[in-house]
């Protein structure tokens, strides 16, 4: 059965999350069969041979100079015509902000059903079944793909990347695709806020969330010095983002980020329903909250009862001296 | 100039999810449905837009049962000029089912802007807004959270990893609203009273085959209980011990 994965790159390097991608796409090509092809869209093809170790047997490089940024309606011309011309049967993507714009824009050129932000894909007789959270991870539907080729993008941390079969290259082939780039079309003009070192929320190991408990915006400063500390991204309640304490895309929960990282501490968060949806997927999960009763100590695999203002601080000292 | 914005009716994020009898659905018992909390700021950016030009109608179009034209009251409520239901009883159509639907009401209004939320709250697919675009064959930028239009051209940006994209986009075009781009107004006594008299046209649609199939609807895994390891900072050492050897996360 033939697999074809849209390979993402920000600033010509190919993202981790495209390698979660091809890796789900290598581990069901061992049970429905290959090939896997990658398709990239780039302004230039070089190094993408070096995607045969990820598991990549042939890349296919659509390159066009309007491609160097995102370019939705082009970037899906292009991923169209592979899936058409590799006779894919599947057609994988990561479930980032490109992933999430590009598929549903392919799926509709293509005249089929999309599976959104997959947390696990499976081969049954032959048949394709995706699980996927609804209502932020309230609940889970199963689907499956009345129509060729399913479709699918994969919530970026769930998937794991094939180690590296060192040396081994893909054959890199120019793809032939029609996308006429003088019609009316969205220009990416530049970036802002570009990202300073910590990963974004929905590709974090580890996540440090501060709720209505730190009492105001000027004490998230515990949270950062705490998120420094472990290596991590910082997150926030939506009680505190209407607040206006922090910008909309630090929110996790059903109006903001759903999350999976390793770990995720939330500190002074009471746990209302929609936050907890949003984070109770996490591998692991710690609260600190002076409220002994506080939903989120329900769904908390370890939990400190206390002060913030006084766990904290010595939390975030105790782990600057583990390293 | 003639905006459409794209709403849809769900279940309240406070919702507390049951299983239905038949295993594929949401038992919409004690469900309080209300107009999807991203739609807002679609609305909301329709009037603004309205505002700024001083002239133009904004039209609110929304596909399903008959509970839905409580959800275009809302819009027309909070400043709408007029309704399209497309009546369906199909539960949980596909996103390509739907973005077809609105595709064909939408075409022959010729719209300069088509606005819809980035995603709806219920099934968290983000999929119509693109698929529309592409059906209608318009620039489309998705989760928007910053809009300024100049002429017929718009400046947004749109959230990504780590930041923004800042995007140049000519009308006509579709957009997808974040949380943030705007501070959504609630409609008045007078708007609602007015809302009454707008008109709310009601269409038949036929959403045609599948283009995916729910075999099933669950409840997450529950977790395994956690424990409470200490109170106050004395319980620092036991918690960083419990990380390390048991979870393995530090």
């Amino acid at each position: 059965m033939s697999i074809l994965v849209f390979i993402e790159q920000r600033d010509g390097k190919v993202r981790s999350v495209a390698r979660e991608a091809l890796g789900e796409a290598k581990r069901l090509a061992a049970s429905l069969g290959g090939p896997v092809t990658a398709v990239c869209c780039g302004a230039s093809a070089d190094g993408l041979a070096s995607l045969g170790e990820a598991g990549a047997e042939k890349v296919l490089t659509a390159t066009h100079e309007a491609f160097a940024r995102y370019e939705g309606a082009g970037y899906a011309a292009a991923v169209a015509a592979a899936a058409k011309a590799t006779g894919a049967k599947l057609v994988l993507f990561a479930a980032s902000s490109i992933g999430k714009d590009l598929a549903p824009r392919v799926a509709a050129k293509l005249g089929v059903g999309l599976a959104a932000d997959c947390t696990s894909l499976e081969a049954a007789g032959g048949k394709l079944v995706a699980r996927r959270p609804v209502m932020a991870g309230k609940a889970f539907e199963r689907v499956g793909f009345p129509s060729s080729p399913a479709m699918a993008t994969l919530r970026p941390k769930v998937f794991a990347p094939s180690p590296p079969e060192s040396g081994k290259s893909a054959t890199v082939e120019a793809l032939a695709f029609d996308w006429d780039a003088s019609k009316p079309r969205a220009v990416v003009t530049g970036t802002t806020g570009a990202s300073g070192g910590r990963p974004d929320l929905t590709e974090s190991e580890i996540i440090v969330s501060g709720g209505r408990g730190l009492k105001g915006p000027e004490n998230f400063s515990l949270v950062e010095q705490l998120a420094d500390a472990l290596g991590a991204t910082v997150g926030a309640s939506r009680a505190v983002v209407d607040a206006g304490w922090r910008p909309h895309g630090d929110q996790v929960g059903q109006t903001g980020k759903t999350v999976s990282p390793k770990l995720y501490v939330a500190v002074g968060i009471s746990g209302a329903i929609q936050h907890l949806a949003g984070m109770s997927s996490s591998r692991c999960i710690v609260a600190i909250n002076k409220d002994p009763d506080a939903p989120i100590f329900k769904v908390a695999d370890y939990g400190v009862v206390g002060d913030l203002f006084e766990v904290v601080p010595a939390l975030t000292e105790a782990i600057k001296k583990l390293h | 100039m003639l905006q459409v914005v794209c709403i849809k009716q769900v279940p309240d994020t406070e919702t507390r999810v049951k299983v239905a009898a038949d295993g594929k659905s949401l038992d919409p018992m004690g469900v309080t449905l209300i107009l999807n909390p991203y739609d807002e700021f679609a609305v909301e950016q329709a009037l603004r837009v309205k505002e700024q030009l001083g002239a133009g109608e904004v039209v609110a179009i929304s596909l399903g049962g008959a509970g839905v034209q409580t959800t275009l009251r809302t819009a027309l409520a909070t400043g709408a000029d007029r309704a399209i239901h497309l009546k369906s009883d199909v539960s949980a159509p596909d996103a390509l089912a739907v973005a077809k639907a609105l595709a064909d009401a939408i075409r022959p209004l010729e719209p300069g802007i088509v606005w819809l939320g980035k995603q709806a709250v219920d099934d968290d697919g983000a999929q119509v807004g693109p698929m529309l675009a592409t059906l209608l064959d318009r620039p489309c930028v998705s989760v928007v959270a910053k809009f300024e239009l100049t002429g017929h051209t718009a400046k947004v940006e749109r959230e990504i990893e780590g930041g923004r994209e800042v995007v140049e986009v000519p009308l006509p075009a579709v957009f997808t609203t974040d949380k943030g781009l705007n501070e959504p107004r609630y409609a008045s006594l007078k708007g609602i009273m007015a809302a009454k008299k707008k008109p709310l046209e009601e269409r038949a649609v036929d959403l045609g085959p599948a283009h995916l199939e729910r075999v099933a609807f669950e409840l997450p895994p529950a977790r395994k209980a956690g424990r409470i390891v200490g109170e106050g900072s004395a319980a620092i050492p036991e918690l960083l011990r419990v990380l390390r050897e048991e979870a393995k996360v530090l």
